[in-house]
């Protein structure tokens, strides 16, 4: 009997938004390609990719094609499961973390209120934190399997930096949830909605937090796993063809996610600055505002990426042992201060 | 003792970084201001097949040969430019105007074939200075391409310049940067 109480139009609906979102993420991280170039280019004072399409603009289609069709090649020697496991186990990785972010205020179709989050688990920022952990196996089995010495050290390289950042990372992030006093994204993004931006108390936490998003993401400073003048592109060494635009694609998806992440924990997530939502639904009715909100979100995580981009056409490469470095002996004490100090102030308050 | 050619040189400070540079915060951010500054910098991209930059008036492309006013060759295939070409680029082969081509050739040799090796070549422009009869000029076409390495061996149909009485038009195109050239000399 209960197998017949399933709510068909709950699962219709979750199907749908994992659809709509994974679309996204993938357009996203296409035309972030895209946008990569031209930010580089403008930066360059060049005028970047302007040729296929008006501006370029069917550039990503061109370079897709492009990856599908040239020859796929598995090294002899190299670890045959492994090897397709690791671009696999990277785009699932980056993909999985979208899961649990809202992504805007919720709609209401026929009678229903449909959440704009595929899954409102008590423990979002936990999962988050476990899905990115996981990202660095795609990293290592790649880099491992190929059964190449560059791919290996820069697997190792790889795994090092991320098991390092993530530290900071969490620590910076346990003030926030001081904050808030939940797991729950949507606590989080609702706190935040109908307050103050976590920026405003966080903003120390908020530059570890992005200093090792960048680290997470492989994004220059911090690309060390692909040097390309000391390891020859690093762990996708040996890819080719649509196997290491998996890679290439799931670096782009990272930085997607985790602009919507920041955008999320510090920056209102879905919150629209200087506007009463409630009243603007009134208006113009919850749907549109739903779309608005998604958009604001959406404009947030964009503005993101291009800092990303940004910073990766502005700052060299650091050396192994400044990553370490500065990972270790800078940002773990700094997060660790951030920490005790919010939990004092809270305290403080609240007596 | 150094010459000092500028003075915008500075010594190199090797001081240790203190605390607040050793957080790289500040200079990154400065450094990002210039990439900033630069993204909304004026392009030096020049969109190429559409927009061409402009030569000088000097400038040594491909050669062309020349024809008189009344459209006939010039060229009278004595051999100097092949001579002076130092790429050895050049071929040609004379031979005797007959009865009822003097609309043709200007002279009573002419050459029957005359090649450029444009892959040889190196556009140092000594064929037309050698020329007696201005019948070799170096036009401002330059980046041939081709498929396959025998299309660069121009012949003499690829060099000559369009008739002035049968395609004026493209006659006057292609004489326009040397007529320049003359005046500027």
């Amino acid at each position: 009997m209960y197998l017949l109480a399933i709510d068909w139009f709950f699962i219709l609906e979750k199907l749908a938004l994992i659809f709509v979102i994974i679309m996204l993420s993938m357009g996203v991280a296409m035309y972030a390609t895209y946008g990569e170039r031209k930010v580089a280019a403008f930066i360059q004072d060049r005028i970047g990719p302007n040729r296929a399409g008006p501006f370029g603009l069917f550039q990503p289609l061109a370079d897709g094609g492009k990856l599908f069709f040239k020859e796929e090649i598995i090294p002899l020697a190299s670890s045959k499961f492994l090897f397709i496991l690791g671009p696999l186990l990277a785009m699932v990785t980056a993909l999985l973390t979208s899961a649990v972010i809202p992504w805007g205020s919720s709609m209401t179709i026929g009678n229903r209120q449909v959440p704009l989050q595929v899954a409102d688990v008590n423990i979002g920022i936990l999962y988050v934190f476990g899905v990115v952990s996981l990202g660095v196996y795609g990293i290592m089995l790649g880099g491992w399997a190929s059964n190449n010495k560059f791919s290996l050290l820069a697997a190792i390289r790889g795994a090092s930096q991320m098991v390092s950042y993530e530290l900071a990372m969490g620590l910076s992030l346990i003030a926030v949830l001081m904050l808030t006093g939940s797991l729950q994204m949507s606590v989080i993004v609702g706190e935040q909605y109908n307050s103050v931006w976590n920026i405003v108390y966080q903003p120390l936490g908020f530059i570890i937090f992005f200093i090792c998003a960048l680290a997470e993401t492989n994004r220059t400073p911090f690309d060390l796993p692909e040097a390309e003048n000391e390891l020859n592109f690093g762990y996708h060494q040996e890819y080719s063809s649509m196997k290491l635009g998996f890679y290439l694609f799931a670096e782009y998806i990272n930085m997607f996610i985790s602009g919507v992440i920041m955008a999320t924990l510090y920056f209102g997530g879905y919150d629209i600055p200087f506007v009463n939502e409630a009243h603007l639904a009134q208006r113009i009715g919850e749907n549109w505002v739903a779309l608005l909100t998604f958009l604001m979100l959406m404009a947030k995580a964009l503005f993101f990426v291009f800092v990303f981009m940004w910073i990766r056409w502005t700052i060299p490469r650091f050396r192994f042992d400044q990553l370490m470095h500065l990972g270790w002996k800078r940002l773990i004490p700094l997060a660790l201060a951030n920490m005790i100090l919010t939990a004092v102030v809270i305290l403080w308050l609240k007596k | 003792m150094s010459v000092q050619l500028t003075n915008r040189s500075r010594p190199v400070d090797r001081r240790p970084m203190n605390w607040a540079e050793r957080l790289y915060l500040i200079n990154i951010f400065k450094g990002m201001a210039i990439t900033l500054k630069h993204f909304f910098k004026k392009k030096a991209t020049i969109k190429y097949p559409e927009e061409t930059r402009p030569f000088s008036k000097v400038f040594r492309g491909l050669q062309i040969l020349n024809r008189d006013e009344e459209g006939r060759e010039r060229c009278t295939a004595c051999g100097l430019c092949a001579v002076a070409c130092p790429a050895e680029a050049i071929t040609m082969e004379a031979a005797e105007r007959q009865e009822g081509e003097e609309n043709l050739y200007r002279e009573e040799k002419y050459a029957a074939k005359y090649e450029i090796n444009m892959l040889r070549c190196i556009f140092c422009g000594y064929c037309e200075e050698a020329c007696p009869k201005d019948a070799i000029y170096l036009s401002q076409t330059f980046t041939p391409a081709n498929y396959q390495r025998k299309g660069f061996i121009y012949k003499k149909e690829d060099l000559l310049i369009p008739n002035p009485v049968t395609d004026p038009e493209g006659y006057q195109k292609a004489l326009g940067t040397i007529s320049r050239e003359k005046e500027g000399v």
